[in-house]
């Protein structure tokens, strides 16, 4: 018999918010908040207040990633601090304005839950992002939308790496969720994807209203695959790629990608293998925008989280 | 069958980043660059990126989509001060491959091209002409997987795009592939379509016959748009599952084309035709979410190269 693990008492969670439109081409999250915010009866569930937001509108106009800067990586301490005047780039700003809507970032005022709606060019399927293997809510939250979609499969990505993190929209709440879904390239709607996002947020929303309920959640085992490192393309002295993801590692997210395995290809037809010292799970291969973020794909390890009872406090 | 002699083809470019985002284009130029052409032998190849700031954004365009500005019309008119940039670039493109239409012109204009759309290997065509369909002939012979030829009848002084200012212009349009990714798969199949053309054109330059048939192509014949909200213009659906990556597929009345955000499915009405280009991210502003077509048996002649 495994230790005992006792049942934690969670806050309700009141306050639901649904990001759309942090990357402005990104375009399920940007139609499916538009949606909700003309009719919000899909996510409408009892005792939870539930509010669609476009969070970079300016970045949505012109269906870009973002203005000046990606608003995706802008709520960082010294951002959201600084004094607000008209040198900030505008994510910053926004970010800002965020902060004081839905947070602030680790005060008792803050959103219980944001879920941050985003696509991606890689064929990553549907994804949960978490940033904190300790947040027993979140995990028993995916554990309830895994289930509930079965047998489609709905795999998370934890990146609590110290270094590899990055402030999100979505870190002003208490409990965070990112939602990735692809493949979709960038500027256009795919009936598919838009679909199953729709279908994740429904049985997220299901879980809250229960939990809010008083609905008990028993322990529960959540894999995950963690991520541990980033990989760029090899590139020459001024910078260019000089190789591309191997067609025998494209479209393969979450599968292992062992030593001597095929990583890239050059241009001059040239396979470059894989180095490392043990099998790494890749993901987020050739995502369109982490070129300039000098990331080919992100390397991930596989591991079980163990999740404790979850209750309404 | 009819022969037909034409005269040797010994100047060819070969251009990509036209859209500064379809990246397959900018990183073959970028090789063929680097590769030392062969300038001793019967073709001379000059590979060139069309668009380079629009390269540098990784944007389809700067100020105005580049491959509309080729027309008679756009390229005759004088530059001001408030030109967009692209304007000035098609200017100047037609001074160093054209002029259009005149026999300074280069032989061969072949352009790079990528699309979201599910399109596999396309080569595009304004007119009958028999050197650029004998070209697609020959890839499809070469290439086991398909080969589309899709034919856009306008006349040439109104053909917008970048190789109409070659004496023949063919452009390579491959998908599907979003923008801003190169994807290796698809970089291999441009570099044999490339390839291939290069070889057949020095086949043709060496006096190699090439046996007149019929090539299957598709011609354009209408587009359609998304449903639109009649107030703030916005799309209410998206391409339907049944219709979505399924380019080149027969549409029959009846069948789903678009399934609204409410979840309802909208049916084509009209004539049997095959889609392509079905949700190009481009064509949004374009008001495009497919082109329609119809398929012809085009029927060309034996060619072979005019010995002096």
């Amino acid at each position: 018999m495994s230790s005992f693990s006792s049942c934690q008492s969670v806050r309700e969670a009141r306050r639901v918010a649904i990001f759309g439109g942090t990357h402005g081409n990104e375009l399920s999250g940007v139609t499916l908040v538009h949606l909700w915010m003309k009719n919000g009866t899909e996510i409408q569930r009892r005792g939870v207040e539930t509010r669609p937001f476009i969070t970079n509108p300016r970045a949505v106009e012109k269906c870009s990633r973002y203005v000046d800067t990606d608003l995706n990586r802008a709520f960082t301490p010294e951002n959201l601090s600084a004094p607000a005047d008209g040198q900030l780039p505008y994510e910053v700003l926004r970010a800002q304005e965020i902060n004081r809507m839905f947070g602030p970032k680790g005060s008792p005022d803050a959103y219980d839950v944001i879920f941050d709606l985003h696509n991606t060019t890689s064929n990553m399927g549907c994804t949960l992002i978490l940033e904190s293997s300790k947040d027993h809510f979140n995990l028993q939250m995916i554990n309830y939308i895994q289930k509930a979609l079965a047998p489609a499969s709905c795999l998370v990505l934890l990146n609590e790496h110290p270094l590899l993190k990055y402030s999100t929209a979505r870190s002003v709440a208490k409990h965070p969720v990112g939602l990735e879904v692809g493949p979709q390239p960038q500027g256009v709607l795919r009936s598919n994807i838009f679909e199953s996002m729709r279908e994740i947020l429904k049985h997220a929303l299901d879980f809250i209203e229960l939990f809010n309920e008083g609905v008990e959640f028993p322990p529960c085992s959540v894999p995950v695959f963690r991520v541990s490192e980033r990989v760029d393309y090899p590139r020459d002295a001024n910078g260019n790629i000089m190789a591309m993801v191997h067609p025998n590692l494209q479209d393969c997210d979450w599968e292992p990608l062992n030593p001597g395995d095929p990583m890239f290809q050059t241009f001059d037809g040239k396979t470059i293998r894989y180095q490392g010292s043990g099998t790494i799970y890749p993901t987020f291969i050739n995502e369109a925008a982490y070129y300039e973020k000098q990331q080919a794909f992100v390397a991930t390890r596989r591991e079980t989280l163990s999740a404790n009872a979850v209750r309404k406090a | 069958m009819e022969h037909v002699f034409f005269p040797p083809l010994s100047r060819v470019a070969v251009c990509g980043g036209t859209h500064g985002n379809e990246l397959t284009g900018v990183y073959m130029v970028r090789e063929m660059q680097k590769q030392t052409m062969d300038k001793d032998g019967p073709v001379s190849v000059t590979a060139v990126l069309a668009n380079p700031p629009a390269v540098d954004a990784c944007r389809r365009y700067i100020d105005t989509d580049l491959n509309r500005c080729f027309t008679d019309a756009l390229l005759s008119a004088p530059l001001t001060d408030s030109s967009p940039y692209e304007l000035r670039r098609a200017h100047e493109l037609n001074a160093q491959f054209g002029p259009k239409g005149s026999k300074e012109a280069v032989d061969l204009l072949c352009d790079l091209h990528n699309t979201t759309a599910n399109m596999g290997l396309s080569l595009i065509l304004y007119s009958l002409d028999w050197i650029t369909l004998h070209i697609c002939k020959y890839l499809q012979s070469k290439i086991s997987s398909p080969v589309r030829v899709i034919q856009l009848n306008i006349p040439i002084s109104e053909v917008y795009s970048l190789e109409a200012v070659g004496k023949h212009g063919l452009a390579i349009e491959i998908g599907p592939q979003p923008h801003g990714v190169v994807r290796a798969d698809i970089y291999n199949m441009m570099k044999k379509a490339v390839d291939l053309t290069l070889e057949w054109l020095q086949k043709f330059n060496t006096g190699s016959i090439f046996e007149g048939g019929e090539v299957e192509a598709f011609t354009f014949a209408k587009s359609i748009d998304y449903p639109r909200d009649p107030t703030t213009g916005e799309i209410t659906a998206a391409i339907h599952p049944q219709l979505q990556d399924n380019d080149f597929k027969l549409l029959q009345p009846g069948d789903p084309v678009f399934m609204s955000f409410s979840r309802e499915t909208v049916k084509y009405e009209g004539e049997p035709l095959y889609p392509f280009f079905v949700n190009e991210c481009a064509y949004y502003e374009k008001k495009i979410a497919f082109h329609l077509a119809q398929r012809k048996n085009l029927s060309i002649p034996t060619i072979s190269v005019k010995r002096d």
